[in-house]
This record gives structure tokens, C-alpha cells and sequence, in this order.
């Protein structure tokens, strides 16, 4: 909030002008920097499968933290980019090894001729551009049918919800094309370079930790800029919008196509990262999870959401070895405490403990508005 | 001839299991517009009570009889804590309920883990249900048909207390309009909380039919839930009879795609028809008429 309703004041303090790009710098030498030499290969890998899903939370942030769209199959995004990437990288690694076939269709293909739709695939351009272009197309398709008929609040958290299903059930049902519930796996290359190598590993978390920056200074443009202003509007009160004369059927749409193409994006970072797609993570429960990490750390603040993003992911894979009973209560509870009783995330944690010092008076505000028009 | 109506009945007896799931959703996703994800975890409730039942009782035929009402209670009263403890505190937000909700349902999931382990357990059904009835070259399988006949006494039982009784009255107008109910008298607190005791217990009724056809898990529920709310969605929030329309629909259609072409294609293809649908009518088959913008 504190962003977005900043007006352009005439005097400045040098602290305040210096502030954000302060915190983006700040950033940027912790993961570019500070990261890579203090961390090992392994745990510098692990990061980076970290801040793929701190990618997916930069654009949650925008369309739910902003603009209140509960995006609940992000995974499908996710999937789109993370299948048209590793369809790519497998399809180069059968031409590195000779094979006319990726290696999963061998074994369950019942035909030795490539799925057309798997050929434009081969060049790493058209992949590329689809990893993006695609999750948006799709983002861009149900968000205009749902939103010109105003469908909304929680019509469409479900309908975004069964999205997500049905892409994972759908990719678990064409095992002979898509590689069925193992996904695809043990990919060895990323555009000639192996992935075994664990320099490779490391250029690879570079470009991820790259893109994520590049990202976040993105979403912060957007987030100060009219249209960011323009969303929180629709959020808070759709039909005062409507009633100032703008649509906000397009509005929601671009928030909504915005966060799609950098959930695709992620994923697409997700494969060469991991070096494995598969429907277990893009279907319901780990759709869920990228809304999580963002609302713990505070769905409205960009670095909140990354951060809580980041610090879920971690808890997930730390944790849930060493005592798996304990996380999942731990979990739940988390998810409990954080949303139902601090909404700004831990991000507010602050304002609200200084406000409570303060005053011993309740809250007049809610540090988050949420939801106001949505209560149908 | 035999296989259309073969596939109807399956449809039919999906569907009737969608309803049964779906029924106690409208009532809470209708009055509070709460999306309760942990629903799902009620109906594991009811089917492990029925379980523990028979462990006891050991006779299949009356453990089934006294697990219907025993689960209700159950269900129901995990539901009415859960609304007490969480939800009333989040009316004013309520698709945050939704995340709430889940990490209530990945705590009970994990309690049920703790408590009967995480494989899948089965409980046998009782002789009379085992068999099939044949007529005319179609077979109807007598659980199927069980199914089929709660779901529709769940309805008409439902149908009753919200029309004729001063319980229903209330509750049909705190869906409505919650601040006229508010200063008509109503105590809407108090009406929310019964609302959320008999939606729940009805999750459990729906959890101790599930134990008939299919094993009984720490994650059942959410191989239903999201069905159960795309029948919500399409019937219209809060309609029973939309509500009722809607599932059977959906169960024939799922059938007879999952007959013609895949389980995972038919699935996709009844999404795009429920996008397709509301663009029709995007307050889904029937809607409660309001003066209310949004």
C-alpha cells in the first residue's frame, strides 16, 4: 500500500529518493553476489529452485496482492513454461545422442514418428518465446471470457483452481506424448551445456537470480505507475471504477496475463534448475503453494511476497525431511496464523506492532484492504 | 441401447455422489460465501468414523446405520468448531477462507495420518449391498443405488427444514441479505453456526457413502472438492436445486465423455464446458435475485 498511494512530493529526503534503488542494490549483491560465494553447489542449486518460485510470487503479487485476483493455478502457467522448455532441452538431448525419439517415448510411444505438436519444439527460439507467449495466450483466453462476464471473486479462484486439475490430469492421462505422472526427466543439457557440470549449475542460478531482479523491477514499475494505481482501485472497489468510466475487465486482464507470462517463465527456469517437470508440480496443492509463500510474506509488498516465497520453499525442503509429521502441522498452522490474522503478511508485522505501541485503541484500518467489493 | 443407459447410470451415480458432497458446500459457500477447502477433510471424517464403527460394531449392516447419523455428528461438530475458531473471525474476507481452510485441512490430514496410519483402509459393505439388480439387460449395482437413494433423502430432508421450519426461514434470509436478517432480529451469528453444523455433518453423510465405493484415506476428500465446487459454481451459490440439476448433469456428462473418449480428456473437455457455460449465465443455472452491484 504504502507504494502505490505515494504521491509525488516536492521535497524529498535524499533517504526517502534513495530507498528503492537502495533495497533493489541491496538485492542484487546479495544474489549475485554475497549467494554464489557463500553458498556450495548443492545449496546454491537449491536457491535456485527457491527464487523460481519467488519469480511465480513476484507476479502473484501483482494480480492478487494488487489487483485481489485469487490466482489459484498459477501451476498451470508454471507447467506451460516448464513443458515447452524441457520438451526443447529433451528433444536436444536425442539429437545430441542420435536418437530420432526422447527417451521416455521409446519406452511407452507407440509410434516412432514425433507428435506434431511436439516439432516446432525442436528450435530453441520458437521454445523460448513459447514458455512465455504461451501461459499468456492461455491466461489471456480464460481471462477474457471470465472477466468480461464478470465473473469474479470466488467463481474465480475455482474455476482458476479446476484449470490446474485439469492440466495435471491431462498430463498424466497422455503418458505416450507427455511423459505421464513421471513428467519429464533426466534432462542433461541446457542449450549445449551440460547440466552436469557444476559450473553449469551455477550460470544457471545466475540467469535465474538475474531474471528474478529484472522481474521485481518490472512489477515495481507497474505497481507505482497509473495502471497500478488503477488496480488497487479494482480491487478495493470494482464498480467505482466502473463508474469513473474505465473497464475493469481489462484492467484484471492484463494484471492477470502479466503474472501468467512470468509463472511461465518460472517454470521454464524451474527445468534446467531442477531438471525435472512433472504434473505433481503444477496441479492443485503446489498451485496452492505459490499463493502461500506470498501471503505469508505479504501479498501486496513485492519484496514481501518474494521473500515469503522464498522462506516457505526453503521450510519446505529443509524441514519436511527431518520430521515430516511436525512440518505439515507446522504448515498448516502457518498458513492459519499468517492469513487469518495478520492479512498484510509478515511484511505488516511491523506497522502492526508499532501501531498496537502507539495506540492502545483497536485498529481504525486493517493494514491490507481486501476484498471490499468482493463479498457478493 | 444398454450401453447409453449403463453410462447414464454410472453418470447418475457419479453424480449422486457429487450432490451428496456438494449439497452441504451450497450451504455454507451459499450463506457465507466461505470456500471451505477443509469440507474435504469432513468427508474423511464421516468415513472414518464409519470405519471405526465397524471395527467395533463389526456387523457391516448395522455399523453402516448407526455410522450415517454418528457421522453427521461428527462432521458437524468439527465443522461448527472450525467456524467458531476461524471463520467468523474472516466474513469480511472471505476468499482468504480459502487459504485458512487449507491449512486446516493439511493439519487434519496429517491427524488422520497420525492417528489410523497413511496407507488406505476398506470396510466391507453389508451383504444387501453388495449384489447387483438387473433389469431389462442394464445393471444397477445396489450400492450405486444406496448412493443414489441418500443423496436424494439428503435433499428432500434438506429441502423440508429450509422451507418449512423456523431454522430454514432464518437461514434463507441471512443468504439473502445478511444485514436486513441482522436488524430484523435475526441472530445471524448464531444461524451461521448451526448453517456450518448441518453443511459439515452432511460432508460426513457424503464420507460414510464414499466408504461404499472406494478405499478410505488421509486425502480423499480432495479428489472431490474441486468437482463439488465447480457444482456449486454452476448451480448457482446457495441453490439447492441448481444444485441437484448441476451434479447429475456433470456426473452423465463425465460419464459418457469418459466413456467415448479418456478419463483425463473428458475431464478437461467438462471444464471448457463449464467456462463455456458461464458465459451464459455467469451467476450460474439459478440465481437469487438481488439489488446488490456485484
Amino acid at each position: 500500500m504504502t507504494t502505490a498511494t505515494e504521491t509525488p512530493k516536492t521535497s524529498v529526503s535524499l533517504a526517502e529518493r534513495l530507498r528503492v534503488p537502495g533495497a533493489f542494490l541491496l538485492g542484487a549483491v546479495l544474489l549475485l553476489g554475497v549467494a554464489p560465494l557463500a553458498l556450495s553447489d548443492f545449496r546454491l542449486s537449491l536457491l535456485a529452485k527457491y527464487l523460481c518460485y519467488a519469480i511465480v510470487a513476484v507476479g502473484v503479487s501483482l494480480a492478487w496482492g494488487r489487483g485481489g485476483l485469487m490466482v489459484l493455478g498459477q501451476g498451470v502457467f508454471f507447467g506451460l513454461g516448464g513443458y515447452a522448455m524441457a520438451m526443447h532441452l529433451k528433444l536436444a538431448d536425442a539429437a545430441d545422442t542420435g536418437q530420432k525419439l526422447p527417451d521416455f517415448m521409446q519406452l511407452y510411444g507407440t509410434s516412432d514418428a514425433l507428435p506434431w505438436w511436439w516439432k516446432p519444439f525442436a528450435n530453441p527460439a520458437f521454445a523460448l518465446a513459447m514458455t512465455v507467449l504461451l501461459p499468456m495466450a492461455v491466461a489471456a483466453v480464460l481471462g477474457f471470457l471470465v472477466f468480461r462476464r464478470r465473473v469474479k471473486g470466488a467463481y474465480f479462484a475455482i474455476l482458476s483452481q479446476a484449470l490446474a486439475a485439469a492440466l495435471s490430469i491431462w498430463l498424466v492421462g497422455q503418458q505416450a506424448t507427455t511423459g505421464g505422472t513421471n513428467g519429464l526427466t533426466d534432462i542433461q543439457g541446457f542449450f549445449g551445456y551440460s547440466l552436469d557440470d557444476p559450473v553449469n549449475q551455477r550460470m544457471v542460478y545466475f540467469v535465474i537470480a538475474a531474471v528474478l531482479l529484472l522481474l521485481m523491477a518490472l512489477a515495481r514499475q507497474l505497481f507505482v505507475s497509473r495502471y497500478g494505481e488503477l488496480l488497487v482501485a479494482v480491487r478495493d472497489s470494482e464498480e467505482r471504477v466502473r463508474f469513473l468510466g474505465y473497464d475493469p475487465a481489462n484492467i484484471k486482464l492484463v494484471a492477470y496475463v502479466v503474472a501468467a507470462g512470468m509463472a511461465g517463465l518460472a517454470g521454464a527456469l524451474f527445468v534446467p534448475a531442477v531438471g525435472i517437470i512433472s504434473p505433481a508440480l503444477i496441479g492443485i496443492v503446489p498451485s496452492i503453494g505459490f499463493v502461500i509463500g506470498a501471503a505469508v510474506g505479504g501479498r501486496a509488498s513485492l519484496v514481501g511476497a518474494v521473500l515469503g516465497a522464498i522462506a516457505v520453499a526453503w521450510a519446505q525442503s529443509t524441514l519436511s525431511d527431518e520430521f515430516p509429521a511436525a512440518w505439515t502441522y507446522l504448515q498448516g498452522l502457518l498458513f492459519v496464523l499468517a492469513v487469518g490474522f495478520l492479512p498484510g503478511g509478515l511484511a505488516s508485522l511491523g506497522a502492526v506492532l508499532r501501531r498496537r505501541r502507539t495506540s492502545k485503541a483497536p485498529a481504525a484500518k486493517e493494514p491490507v484492504a481486501m476484498t471490499v467489493g468482493e463479498t457478493a | 441401447m444398454t450401453v447409453v443407459l449403463n453410462q447414464t447410470f454410472t453418470g447418475i451415480s457419479i453424480g449422486a455422489v457429487l450432490l451428496l458432497i456438494a449439497l452441504g458446500l451450497t450451504l455454507t459457500f451459499g450463506q457465507m460465501g466461505v470456500i471451505n477447502m477443509a469440507h474435504g477433510e469432513f468427508i474423511m471424517a464421516g468415513a472414518y468414523t464409519t470405519y471405526v464403527l465397524q471395527k467395533s460394531i463389526s456387523s457391516a449392516g448395522v455399523s453402516l446405520l448407526v455410522a450415517l447419523p454418528l457421522a453427521f455428528l461428527v462432521a458437524g461438530a468439527m465443522g461448527a468448531l472450525l467456524e467458531w475458531l476461524l471463520i467468523r473471525r474472516l466474513y469480511t474476507r472471505p476468499l482468504d477462507t480459502l487459504l485458512v481452510t487449507w491449512g486446516v485441512s493439511l493439519m487434519l490430514q496429517q491427524l488422520a495420518r497420525d492417528i489410523f496410519g497413511a496407507p488406505n483402509v476398506q470396510t466391507a459393505a453389508p451383504d444387501l449391498l453388495t449384489g447387483n439388480i438387473s433389469v431389462g439387460g442394464v445393471t444397477f449395482a445396489n450400492n450405486r443405488l444406496f448412493i443414489l437413494g441418500l443423496a436424494l433423502l439428503c435433499v428432500l430432508g434438506l429441502t423440508l427444514v429450509l422451507r418449512f421450519t423456523s431454522l430454514g426461514r432464518r437461514i434463507r434470509a441471512v443468504v439473502q441479505n445478511r444485514d436486513l436478517a441482522e436488524v430484523s432480529g435475526i441472530a445471524t451469528g448464531q444461524v451461521d453456526r448451526i448453517t456450518f453444523f448441518i453443511g459439515s455433518g452432511l460432508a460426513g453423510v457424503a464420507g460414510v457413502a464414499l466408504t461404499l465405493v472406494g478405499p478410505i484415506g488421509p486425502t480423499m476428500g480432495t479428489n472431490y472438492i474441486v468437482d463439488a465446487f465447480l457444482v456449486v459454481v454452476v448451480g448457482g451459490i446457495g441453490q439447492l436445486r441448481g444444485a441437484v440439476i448441476t451434479a447429475f448433469a456433470l456426473g452423465v456428462l463425465q460419464s459418457v465423455l469418459e466413456y467415448s473418449t479418456t478419463v483425463s480428456v473428458a475431464k478437461v473437455v467438462v471444464l471448457v464446458a463449464i467456462v463455456a457455460f458461464l458465459q451464459w449465465r455467469p451467476q450460474g443455472l439459478y440465481t437469487l435475485r438481488t439489488r446488490s452491484l456485484a
